[in-house]
């Protein structure tokens, strides 16, 4: 059974086509690999007996030649995506046993397809973290380990359990989203491959809300291949998101493996901070050069307000947080702690419901929209915000992508930054300023640092124009030649 | 801009979340020490800029103002804590 679990999400997909297995035996082998893997506490929720239901049905497409796109390949689905029936609480108290009577789009358009839901993956509450720890389930723990000790690293964040099952071959891939780089940060942390799509190309539609400018759904995958056809399905116009795009689909997969010669690349020099490991300053380096030998021309370009994306996106997404995270008033779904006055319940109840990451963020939002302040802070951070947006339009007039880091480190120790919110905050340095630009971005596994770990590139595109990086991030999958897989110590 | 305590208490109040008295001063260095580090913003030059609100170029879709849905009332009152009759119960706001 292990053999099935190492498919990619396209071999599966040309193995049950071919009748090599069933789903129903797919689904089974992963059924069993999830619960041989609780350690990871990847997933919150199993379903084994919806994926079996799920892939007989399969099975019975397929035989009457009526398989979908997914037909039949057993995924992972994030916890903050509506799943009708199946608890769905973002990892947080406060909606304790919450179970959505409806469907999110995007996971709606997988079971289209034909894809087989396995379980919800863990998360950081409310996808507010880099490290997983601020679930309500308790942290995920990396399946990658350092040569250097046993010690438990942390998979990243906001969607760590999507990419710690990936990595562990606990599911062919996952959903993913990302308002600050909670799907590129943890692909790196774990080697696999991660795609934020440009904002609107993918309904928002059933996603539990964290900041909605800047929440974007999107893949986590084996393979740069996998993540363009999954991300295929996941796209789509929907009136039910005002913010949804009405544009065509592009088949996402066509562009892998495309030639990349003659394509200008920038390399933003503001991206060079100080006290970069110099593994990933020589991973970076690496990737230029590949890219020059696929073709590429390299062009230093300059990005120069990217210091300032962090604290913008700090006052930015706690400010919509605040006001999105307002509808938990343990009046309507979730939970409520009685008492006395109305405001003793709303009180009382957001106090036990809510972590402690999550109150910081929603006293902080509060705090910028309060009156006095919201000239000074939040108006401010929207008029920062549009000197980073064009920073990269200007950057695009010269350039056809832009290759960085995903991240500035490999994975950490969990409890390592715990203490510290500003240097967990750090982590998404060159993850964020796409998601306030609304850009695509896909994190590739590159290399291994000293330790053993994977470290991840990061191209980032124009608006709509995920075909583009999808053909360099095939050049540069090609080129990296990772194949590297954490050692089953679980 | 430093946060007191006082600060602290009052901004939770807005966001009607409980904070025990003995929580007010630690969460008003934390909350100071961010708000530090987001002042960097004012070495920005935004004279003239717009403000940028949307991610992508916004004009919001119309449709029909018409009713599209409805009758699930059984679906809306499934998760919640406290219902009656087809209503959700709440604490008593008016004597």
């Amino acid at each position: 059974m292990s053999k099935l679990t190492g498919l990619t999400l396209k071999g599966a997909i040309d193995g049950l086509r071919a009748k090599s297995f069933s789903s129903v035996e797919l689904a089974k082998a992963y059924v069993e690999a999830i619960e041989q893997a609780r350690p990871l506490n990847a997933f919150v929720v199993e379903t084994p007996d919806q994926a079996l239901a799920m892939a007989a049905a399969s099975d019975a497409r397929i035989a009457s030649g009526e398989a979908g796109p997914l037909e039949g390949v057993p995924l992972g689905i994030k916890d903050l995506f509506c799943t009708e029936g199946v608890r769905t609480t973002a990892c947080s108290n406060i909606l304790g046993d919450f179970k959505p009577t409806y469907e999110s789009t995007v996971t709606s358009h997988l079971w289209r397809d034909g894809a087989v839901m396995l379980g919800k993956l863990n998360m950081d509450e409310f996808a507010m973290g880099s490290s997983n720890e601020s679930s309500a389930f308790g942290p995920v723990t990396n399946p990658w380990r350092s040569k250097a000790s046993n010690r438990a690293l942390t998979p990243g964040g906001s969607s760590g359990g999507s990419a710690s099952a990936v990595a562990a071959d606990l599911c062919l891939a996952a959903t993913g989203t990302d308002t600050g780089g909670s799907i590129r940060q943890p692909a790196a942390f774990t080697g696999t491959v991660g795609v934020k799509p440009t904002y609107g190309r993918c309904s928002r539609w059933g996603i539990v809300a964290f900041a909605s400018s800047l929440d974007q759904a999107g893949p986590i995958a084996k393979s740069v291949d996998d993540a363009a056809i999954l991300l295929r399905s996941m796209c789509g116009h929907d009136l039910k998101d005002s913010t949804s795009l009405d544009v065509a689909v592009p088949d996402f997969p066509s562009f892998v493996g495309q030639s990349v010669k003659g394509l200008r690349i920038g390399v933003p020099k503001e991206y060079r901070v100080e006290g970069m490991p110099a593994e990933i300053e020589q991973l970076w380096t690496d990737g230029i050069a590949w890219l020059k030998e696929a073709g590429c021309e390299i062009v230093e370009v300059s990005l120069p307000h990217t210091k300032y994306a962090l604290p913008a996106y700090y006052i930015i997404a706690p400010a919509e947080a605040s006001s999105n995270l307002a509808r938990y008033d343990g009046m309507r779904y979730g939970l409520r702690v009685d008492g006395e006055a109305l405001d003793d319940v709303y009180k009382d109840t957001r106090a036990k419901g809510f972590g402690q990451e999550v109150k910081r963020r929603v006293l902080i939002g509060t705090y910028v929209l309060s009156a006095g302040y919201y000239d000074a802070y939040y108006l401010k951070a929207q008029k920062v915000r549009r000197r980073i947006a064009d920073d990269f339009t200007q950057a695009f007039e010269t350039v056809d992508a832009l290759l960085t880091p995903t991240a500035p480190s490999a994975a950490f120790g969990l409890g390592e930054n715990v203490a510290d919110p500003v240097a967990m905050y750090l982590n998404d340095i060159f993850t964020v300023t796409v998601n306030l630009a609304g850009l695509p971005g896909i994190s590739v596994p590159a290399g291994l640092d000293a330790q053993g770990l994977p470290l991840g590139l990061q191209l980032i595109g124009r608006p709509l124009d995920e075909g583009t990086i999808f053909s360099l991030a095939g050049a540069l999958e090609k080129a990296a030649n990772f194949t590297g897989k954490p050692e089953r110590w679980w | 801009m430093a946060i007191d305590a006082a600060t602290v208490k009052k901004v939770a109040n807005l966001a009607r979340i409980r904070e025990p008295d003995d929580r007010l001063e630690p969460l008003a260095q934390e909350l100071s020490g961010i708000m530090a580090w987001i002042e960097q913003l004012n070495e920005v030059d935004t004279d003239g800029v717009e403000p940028m609100t949307s991610a992508v170029a916004a004009k919001l879709p119309m449709r029909e103002d018409v009713v599209t849905d409805g009758g699930s009332v059984e679906k809306i009152l499934a998760n919640a804590p406290k219902a009656d009759k087809g209503f959700f119960v709440v604490p008593k706001v008016v004597e």
